[in-house]
């Protein structure tokens, strides 16, 4: 295991480099590194370098299908790394515990058997695909350290109903945590760069961290939650130019007491709708998040809102791609925008592909595996696809 | 348009480029004493007209200083100016006159607006 250090860091973000050190302070009472170097360090964490066990998010195969596949074919076939897809894998059951319909003592008895399944597979090092899934190992995790009562009541409950034994994971990393540690590697193999091959210059990004991911355990995610590098990291090192709009930070709104219950959702698209707001003057070229609800709803809900107000948020009325950071890795890196499975965005992609210069066969959109033609979905009233 | 179930929820930003800030200043540079309100709310515990209505002189003080004037005319009219709570004010707080001023803040500046000349002129 290899600790992010200054050498994958060698100029901290800007927002950093204020916080340097006296330059009048005697030699010998100077620390061995610049001070943004050390305060940085504080911004870092640890990810394993190899070996890892992979757990499935329940709705990105659904939503965005190629991300997880691409995840895996980028791990194994770019950086030659270890990893396990699982099959008897399950649900950590984070939309049903953050809704209140799941228990706590469920839920950890529910995340104890996940964790018997990497401890079975003989792996330490554990990558759930989902924000809310880190979010939840994290927090249970966190509880078991402070309570090991709890833990030892976990483990008697998995083993009463099930039989299984479990160790704790020497390490939790979220996916966008290992492209981030190997962006420079995976640089080096792309195909393409964020740059709008029309103009040259790069292509602004919005980036977007799910609130689980670092609000909850500020210290899980790279540069805590006041300052989240691991999006803006790779979207920096592969050409791009990431957009600091004001509403960066806030919540996309899919949090689960909003969006579960419809009469709700009213609430939910105006946390989405007061970020594109705030992006629009920007004019993004697309977003790209780390999270499933996050790609989802700022995706989904700019049809919505461009049915309800005739509003879209790009000038020519094609709304603002939203891509998970898979997905971006998997363009770059030359996969086929298809098999990323691009086409089931609500958000049309192909202007973004003509920025880049990707080369895509328009006919192929709907092309089923077996070579057959799928029917073309209904077109939106105002988005223009 | 497809039927959603729900609309977009107004948001609660407070926009302070948006904020009329002159009818503020004209409420709060008043005799009134309005300044030292410190918000406790027992002008709107004590107030008549607020247990027959949703009358609530201590919102009506927040809209002001937040510059949302939206429904606050229509408010304004449900005084009747007895007092009381002028009486309880422990900050000694002139509310009435206070009420009085927002009355006459909102009639200046919103003159073409036949509802709220409407209720403002009420009373």
């Amino acid at each position: 295991m290899e600790t992010i250090s200054n050498n994958l860091h060698p100029t901290p973000p800007a927002h950093q480099r204020t916080l340097s050190a006296s330059a009048d302070q005697p030699e010998g009472l100077r620390p061995a590194f610049p001070a943004h170097q050390r305060y940085w360090n504080e911004y870092v964490k640890e990810i394993a370098d190899d070996r890892y066990f992979y757990e499935r998010s329940c709705i990105r195969q659904t939503f965005f299908p190629g991300s997880e596949a691409a995840f895996l074919k980028i791990l194994r076939d770019e950086l030659g790394k270890d990893i396990r897809d699982e099959v008897n894998q399950h649900t950590c059951t984070g939309i049903g515990y953050h809704s209140d319909i799941v228990p706590l003592e469920t839920t950890m008895t529910i995340v104890a058997r996940l964790f018997s399944l990497m401890t079975e597979a003989g792996y330490k090092n554990y990558v759930p695909s989902c924000v809310t899934s880190f979010g939840v190992f994290s927090e249970i995790v966190h509880k078991w350290e402070e309570q090991p009562a709890l833990l030892e009541k976990t483990r008697e409950l998995l083993f009463k109903a099930t039989g299984r034994e479990f160790e704790i994971p020497e390490n939790i990393a979220h996916p966008s945590d290992i492209i981030y540690k190997f962006r420079n590697e995976l640089k080096d193999k792309m195909k393409y760069r964020l740059v709008n091959r029309y103009t040259g210059r790069p292509l602004k990004v919005v980036d977007h961290i799910g609130c689980h991911y670092a609000k909850i355990f500020p210290e899980k995610g790279i540069g805590k939650a006041e300052f989240p590098h691991v999006l803006a990291g790779m979207v920096e090192s592969w050409g791009g130019e990431v957009v600091d709009y004001p509403e960066r930070r806030h919540c996309c709104g899919f949090g689960f007491r909003q969006y579960i219950i419809q009469e709700n959702r009213g609430y939910s698209i105006a946390n989405s709708k007061k970020k594109f707001e705030s992006m629009e003057p920007y004019e993004p070229d697309f977003i790209v998040s780390n999270c499933p609800g996050c790609t989802m709803f700022l995706d989904k809900w700019q049809y919505v809102i461009a049915e309800m107000e005739h509003k879209t948020y790009d000038k020519e009325g094609y709304g603002i791609p939203s891509l998970t950071y898979e997905e971006m890795a998997g363009l770059l890196l030359g996969y086929d925008p298809w098999t990323l499975g691009l086409q089931l965005h609500q958000v049309q992609v192909e202007h973004l592909l003509d920025k880049i210069g990707i080369e895509y066969d328009p006919d192929d959109k709907y092309r089923a595996a077996d070579g057959s033609l799928l029917p073309s979905p209904e077109k939106p009233n105002n988005l223009q696809v | 348009m497809p039927e959603f179930g729900f609309s977009i929820s107004k948001g609660r930003t407070i926009d302070f480029d948006l904020l009329d800030s002159a009818r503020t200043a004209a409420l709060e540079g008043d005799d009134s004493g309005l300044i030292k309100c410190m918000d406790c709310g027992t002008c709107t515990a004590t107030c008549s007209a607020g247990a027959f209505s949703d009358f609530s002189i201590r919102k009506i003080h927040t809209m002001f200083r937040r510059g949302q004037y939206d429904g606050v005319a229509e408010a304004l009219s449900k005084c009747m100016l007895c007092g009381k709570c002028t009486l309880v004010c422990p900050r000694s707080v002139n509310l009435r006159h206070a009420i009085i001023r927002m009355r006459q803040t909102l009639r200046t500046s919103v003159p073409d607006d036949d509802d709220l000349r409407h209720y403002l002129n009420v009373l």
